[in-house]
């Protein structure tokens, strides 16, 4: 065989690996996929979505862990949303190139590569034991919405930065203020990679159980919570306590549970490529 | 007019100032419960002593096992994904066509998205009963299964930061390669990769960084005894399984239990930190090479 015989059948060599790698890890998920569907399915009724944490795991079902989970995402948009949007703005539009906003930028970045956990840490102290909230759905909501808060911080700026120079100088040209540039021509515009940034990081916070373990949520909660105020658990942390008990029956919820989770978050993060999708046709700058 | 655009402007920076105020309450939350624990525990013991037991009667504590643990499943997940990572990476640049690049990168996403819940679910009831069948000595909970699944959802880090990263290369680099007469494959090694490295640097540094905060999959895979050692088959802890543990269990605030999760969270703290200051710096210092 000659030298350039035996290069290009390694070359061959790795376009078959290649292929190999990059469905290696695919099959391994569809693998654990299907796994979990058999494994749960059938344990997905109407009771298993409507009835209250139970000692037995044949009556054991997640309404309190899936109403929980309802609460958190609810709760944890309306505190992140308003907020990581206004930060993106300031960022984009108005900081200017000083030495603030570019500690700033470092400083949010740090903040998005910090362990969920820490924050974890953070909402114990700050809001469960300096704010005195107990761990209750508030001081959760709370919780994650620091840990998204760099990510839709971040998307919202992606998203801020596609909107093109021409478009604001319109505006401003028409007499109008910065404030209403924005409001008006800028934020409309960029609303859609906006959004979607913002529901992928919910689907983050929605598979979260670290941080709310540290808080003090609950593995049992033997009511559906009516208020931020009140106690609560959540679908990953139901998971997380079935997973951990040694009768295969909690397994089998833990699988049932598991799949109701995946819909959420593939819901979730379908709403956002959509949405995504729907803004890239639309918009032709 | 004027005053209602300062307002707002006020408002917006004040949004953004919260940024640091989270990064301060970290810091300093972890601090002054950490030096509340130092000035019980002295720091010497804390780095020097080889066992872990605060919870027990005869309390220890050396971070030197947990820290060891994290150590152990990080490696592991590395080892997994950096070369299917990078190979992935390689390939869809070097190899693919357009179209089944645009098909498979969300679909790697997808391996991102999935909650770490389920993935120690998977770890525990799949890997493990799988990797026992050929490795007898292997326990129920144990660093390898926990690492490789970790690896697994690493996978598309890697890979999209070191794409970006070799795809930010120069066409004319590529293009001289194969005028010289060299294979794709040989472009790819010989080029690409090395043109590209700090790009790829930083998202291993990234990935590592993720991998030593993780907490689910290890806190259900990985076992719940600090251990000091590299054995991967044995269980272990790792600082964010430790943290888990505590909370969940029934530890009265004040009390000298309740500040090791935070002595605890510090370590991991520092060890992110640097981590993803490290990867910055790189990223600064060489990434405008070509632009």
């Amino acid at each position: 065989m000659t030298n350039s015989e035996k290069n290009r059948l390694k070359d061959k060599a790795f376009q078959v690996f290649g292929v190999f790698c990059t469905f290696i890890g695919l099959v391994v998920l569809a693998i654990f996929l299907i796994d979990i569907v058999i494994e749960g399915i059938g344990r997905i009724d109407w009771d298993f979505l409507t009835s209250l944490p139970s000692r037995r795991a044949a009556r054991a079902g997640i309404l309190t862990a899936w109403a929980g989970t309802l609460w958190i995402l609810v709760l944890s948009a309306l505190i992140a949303f308003p907020l990581g949007i206004a930060a993106g703005v300031y960022l984009e539009e108005y900081a200017k190139k000083t030495k603030l906003s570019n500690f700033l930028e470092i400083n949010i970045a740090n903040l998005a590569g910090v362990p969920s956990i820490i924050y974890g840490l953070l909402g114990l102290e700050l809001f469960v034991r300096i704010m005195n909230l107990g761990g209750i759905l508030l001081a959760g909501a709370l919780t994650l919405s620091l840990l998204i808060l760099p990510i839709i911080i971040v998307t919202t700026r992606e998203a801020i930065k596609a909107v093109p120079r021409t478009i604001r100088d319109g505006s401003f040209a028409l007499g109008a203020s910065k404030w209403q540039t924005v409001w008006y021509q800028v934020l409309p515009a960029s609303f859609g990679g906006i959004l979607t940034g913002v529901i992928l990081a919910l689907s983050r916070a929605v598979g979260e159980a670290a941080p709310l373990i540290v808080i003090g949520a609950l593995a049992y909660v033997p009511f559906v919570p009516s208020s931020p105020m009140d106690e609560f658990t959540v679908l990953p942390i139901q998971i997380f306590n079935w997973t951990s008990r040694p009768q295969a029956a909690f397994l089998t919820n833990a699988a049932a549970a598991i799949i109701i989770l995946l819909l959420i978050t593939f819901l979730l993060n379908g709403i956002a490529v959509y949405l995504r999708h729907r803004q890239q046709k639309k918009i032709k700058w | 007019m004027r005053v209602q655009e300062k307002i707002i402007e006020g408002l917006l920076w004040l949004s953004a100032a919260i940024t640091i105020l989270i990064t301060v309450s970290i810091i300093w939350v972890l601090l002054s419960e950490s030096v509340l624990f130092f000035s019980e525990v002295s720091i010497v013991r804390f780095l020097t002593e080889k066992e872990w037991t605060p919870l027990f009667a005869e309390k220890k504590f050396g971070i030197m096992p947990l820290v060891a643990g994290t150590f152990l499943t990080t490696v592991i997940a590395i080892a997994v994904a950096l070369p299917i990572g990078l190979t992935i990476a390689i390939y869809l640049n070097e190899y693919a066509n357009a179209r089944f690049k645009t098909f498979i990168k969300p679909l790697l996403e997808v391996l991102a998205t999935i909650p770490t819940v389920v993935y120690g679910f998977f770890a525990l009831t799949v890997v493990t009963p799988f990797l026992q069948s050929f490795i007898p000595g292997l326990a129920g909970f144990n660093a390898l299964s926990a690492g490789i699944v970790m690896g697994i959802m690493i996978i598309p880090m890697i890979s999209s930061l070191s794409e970006d990263a070799i795809s930010a290369v120069p066409r004319s680099l590529r293009e001289a390669a194969y005028g010289m007469g060299s294979t794709r494959l040989q472009t790819a090694f010989g080029v690409m990769v090395p043109a590209a490295s700090s790009g790829i640097l930083v998202s291993v540094i990234l990935a590592i960084s993720r991998a030593v905060g993780e907490t689910m999959i290890v806190a259900i895979a990985a076992g719940q005894q600090p251990r000091l050692t590299l054995n991967p088959l044995v269980p272990i802890e790792t600082i964010t399984t430790y943290i888990v543990q505590v909370s969940l269990g029934d530890v009265p605030h004040g009390s000298l239990e309740y500040r090791t999760i935070f002595a605890a969270g510090m370590t991991l703290f520092v060890f992110t930190f640097l981590l993803n200051n490290l990867s910055f710096w790189i990223k600064k210092k060489y990434q405008e090479k070509y632009d």
